[in-house]
């Protein structure tokens, strides 16, 4: 079944991380910077890592759905190109914080907001300049039976059950997980 | 203020702008499950799901499998259009049987789908949606969606196609959850019908799609 499926886990050398890789728990997410139901989901994992600290793991994959997010891959972008410029997660925030402005006239107001190169930043999110990265990580989300944002993989392992603060905590805690 | 928190203060105003749109939705998920929860239906000890179980009957499918001859159709794609099967014939095609239109589940689906016709398209497969909707519905829903891909009207008999490929829901005047992929010689490669509230996603799509380039490819050699 793809419940079944297994995922390698966050690859620390093209993943953005939190946390350390070596950690007992592996948290992936896929998600769209479009999406509502991620946007939703956001504080919720940022409460899981802060419960779990040092046991977790989190990583992030884009997985845009393009045609019904218009903005979602510029979006993805421009997450990308702050990555070039050491602000991957400030930026993934900053998306997620604005899921209703996401053009890209508001995407180089974010950039400059975090103290970044907005010019530089917007000239890759034109140019599509992390446009295969992109679509290698929605490619490894299909291929792990993503089939909808925001998708969990804990440990490598498809998280089908709601997307709750306590179920996912209640899933990420099993004894078993921390050794 | 930081950044963060004008960023915040700001994603505030906006959602008061966005609300009424979010209330619909979130009012439309009370009627019918987000996909995760929908996944949970199959998981009896979740307790949660139950929607789609109440508004569907329990079914057997019976669906076509792998290796029969996949019978061939002729239905309306556009309000004045119709597409054949056998038009096809000579390359692979995905043929994604769903319940309704509209229905979020459906739209995660062929929403996921439209994403991947690139995929689809390097393998040498069409990929072809039908459910019971009306052209005029499917055209409708195909605009809303931006859908790069045909949907075709299993409208009148009604539900006529899916009967034949084994994934009518009779009680519930609805198809399966249904995928078929047939190949070039028009043959079911593939068939595999997913819990009604349940996304299948396209893992197994596009694994049965490489068999079968592979198979192709040995063919060839040989």
């Amino acid at each position: 079944m793809i419940s079944q499926t297994q995922l390698k886990l966050p690859d620390p050398e093209r993943d953005h991380i939190q946390g350390a890789i070596n950690a007992p728990i592996a948290l992936l997410e896929y998600g769209d910077y479009e999406c509502l139901f991620c946007g939703e989901v956001q504080p919720i994992v940022r409460e899981i890592q802060r419960r779990l600290g040092d046991d977790l793991c989190f990583a992030f994959r884009h997985f845009p759905l393009t045609n019904v997010h218009p903005h979602a891959e510029h979006a993805a972008e421009a997450a990308e190109g702050a990555g070039e410029q050491g602000a991957f997660w400030p930026m993934h925030e900053m998306l997620f914080a604005n899921q209703a402005a996401l053009d890209d006239e508001s995407l180089a107001e974010y950039a400059a907001a975090l103290g970044l190169n907005a010019k530089r930043l917007i000239q890759e999110v034109i140019s599509g300049a992390h446009a295969q990265r992109i679509h290698e990580d929605f490619k490894s989300g299909v291929r792990a039976g993503v089939n909808g944002t925001p998708s969990f993989f804990i440990n490598g392992q498809r998280y089908d059950g709601a997307r709750a603060f306590e179920p996912l905590l209640a899933a990420i805690s099993q004894p078993a997980r921390i050794t | 203020m930081t950044g963060d928190q004008d960023a915040r203060a700001s994603s505030q105003l906006r959602s008061k702008r966005e609300g009424s749109l979010r209330d619909t939705q979130i009012r439309f998920r009370f009627l019918m499950p987000t996909t995760a929860e929908a996944n949970t239906a199959t998981n009896p000890k979740s307790g949660q799901g139950n929607d789609y179980k109440e508004m569907y009957s329990k079914s057997r499918p019976k669906a076509l499998p792998s290796g029969v001859e996949a019978p061939d159709f002729t239905l309306r794609s556009t309000p004045d259009q119709w597409l054949a099967l056998s038009e096809f014939r000579g390359q692979p095609v995905v043929l994604a049987f769903y319940p309704a239109d509209w229905s979020p589940v459906c739209g995660d689906q062929m929403a996921l789908y439209n994403e991947m016709l690139k995929e689809f398209h390097e393998l040498g497969a069409e990929l072809i949606g039908i459910s019971v909707d009306g052209a005029w519905c499917h055209a409708a829903f195909a605009r809303d969606r931006k859908l790069h891909f045909p949907l075709l009207a299993d409208f009148e008999p009604k539900g006529d196609v899916a009967r034949r490929y084994g994934v009518y829901r009779d009680k519930d005047g609805v198809s399966e959850r249904a995928l078929f992929v047939i190949d070039a010689e028009g043959k079911v490669h593939w068939s595999f019908v997913s819990p009604i509230g349940v996304n299948p996603g396209a893992d197994g799509i596009l694994s049965a799609l490489e068999d079968l380039q592979n198979k192709q490819a040995t063919l060839a050699t040989t």
